[in-house]
């Protein structure tokens, strides 16, 4: 029985066909509609997220299967005292697979280790999200066909963004990617990410302050949010939070080729006028994170169609 | 400076120099009642300067314990006042209830029961991360 903790559990191989089978969902989601007829998917979701636990009930509601779950820790036993590990001993004896979200970095881990079937790590605290990566898997090979020999432009928040350090750490293991990391000096990318994830591997990188000066040479442009609770005054925060808005005069320097990613939501990094530019890809790869979310589930139950 | 060898009991030879302490501390030595020799900084043709413990019976240690504090150590088991037993302890792969995650986000600050679990990530380093959230061991 396989869970999905951390990205790295899973070979490039695996993520190929991943990928393959949810391009195949995309072609013809028909083929797929009655593949997890009978099995039932938990959403356990000791915090809150809106987006995430949807983006799973419609992948399961889409292979036929059926959800049950909560959207918060309020609403189930965890309020009372209960461990992760007895909760997960009790629901999984209830349904297929549980997709699970938690506060606390390692919950999913400890879950997986007491539970009588596969568990999806829906995202534990600022620690490891792999459906995101996947999501950004499989919105890059879909919209730009390949992984190989990519140069990938990270803006924003690179300190604290998981999704970020995720997607290096993903992509790093494709040949000849290049990153291009934008930021402000206090939101850099931390070194232990650059050291283990881009020097050691011999991958070339740049860093800039400025996304003017180097949107020009990419071909996937990765934004993020820049918080104002990460800057240690205001002053410094309203000097830089306009560099790292995207605006539809920036995007003139960029190719015509370069799509725009954001793992959303969105506060006011992208300007909603560039939501019409078909560069934009950000509303198309939330929609592929049903489809790679019905091939992951299909895998862990063992279902091929 | 002599110490009187021991009849039966364990000699855990060739700790780090300065390690005996926290070793000593770490393997609950100080609350046993039979006699127990902390001998340092003894001169030593491997190592330079070595520890060396000596207990005087024949108890049970979590060798897990040495191999984090102070690898590449000796255990002798002495019985007779002869040693029927050498080991040599290396760095452990994995920690188990030795060392406590520190990451006020890990899920072993909520759950109190769970296993504080490290790996072993880098041997060269000597670099442990917790099972459940990554965090690396600080010393």
């Amino acid at each position: 029985m396989r869970s999905l903790i951390d990205i790295l559990d899973l070979s490039t191989e695996e993520i190929d066909e991943l990928i393959d089978v949810a391009d195949d969902i995309m072609a013809q989601p028909e083929k797929y509609q009655d593949a997890c007829r009978h099995k039932i998917l938990a959403t356990l979701f000791f915090e809150p997220s809106t987006r995430t636990r949807l983006s799973f009930e419609s992948a399961m509601l889409s292979l036929g299967g059926s959800v049950l779950g909560f959207s918060e820790a309020a609403s189930s036993s965890a309020s009372k005292g209960e461990s992760v590990a007895d909760t997960v001993s009790v629901v999984s004896g209830y349904v297929d697979v549980i997709a699970m979200r938690h506060p606390k970095e390692g919950a999913p881990l400890v879950a997986s280790m007491h539970s009588l079937v596969p568990i999806i790590n829906a995202g534990d605290g600022g620690h490891y999200h792999p459906t995101q990566t996947l999501t950004d898997l499989l919105t890059i090979r879909h919209e730009k066909g390949r992984f190989d020999g990519l140069t990938i432009g990270l803006c924003g928040d690179l300190k604290f963004g998981r999704t970020v350090h995720s997607l290096i750490e993903a992509m790093s293991r494709y040949p000849g990617v290049k990153f291009v990391l934008i930021s402000p000096e206090e939101l850099k990318l931390p070194s232990f990410v650059k050291k283990e994830f881009i020097k050691d591997k011999n991958i070339p990188y740049e860093q800039s302050t400025s996304l003017e000066a180097v949107i020009g040479k990419l071909d996937i442009l990765y934004m993020t949010r820049v918080q104002k609770e990460r800057f240690f005054n205001e002053e410094e925060y309203l000097r830089l939070k306009d560099s790292y808005i995207l605006t539809k005069e920036k995007m003139k320097l960029a190719r015509e080729d370069m799509i725009v990613m954001h793992p959303l939501p969105r506060v006011n990094e992208i300007s909603t006028s560039l939501d019409d530019d078909p560069r934009a890809c950000y509303f198309r790869q939330a929609h592929y994170g049903r489809y790679i979310r019905m091939a992951l589930i299909m895998k862990l139950l063992n279902i091929r169609v | 400076m002599t110490v009187d060898a021991i009849k039966n009991g364990i000699v855990i030879d060739h700790i780090e120099a300065g390690k005996s302490a926290e070793l000593y501390k770490m393997l609950g030595l100080d609350k046993l009642d039979c006699p127990v020799a902390v001998i340092q900084n003894v001169p030593s043709n491997k190592i330079g300067k070595k520890d060396i413990i000596k207990i005087d019976a024949n108890i049970e240690i979590d060798l897990d314990v040495i191999g984090y504090i102070s690898p590449n150590v000796t255990v002798n088991i002495i019985e007779n006042e002869r040693c029927v037993e050498k080991r040599h302890i290396e760095l452990p792969e994995r920690l188990t209830n030795i060392i406590r995650c520190r990451n006020p986000r890990c899920i072993t600050t909520t759950e109190q029961e769970l296993p504080h679990v490290f790996i072993l990530t880098n041997r060269e380093k000597r670099e442990y991360r917790c099972l459940y959230c990554d965090t690396k061991a600080s010393k």
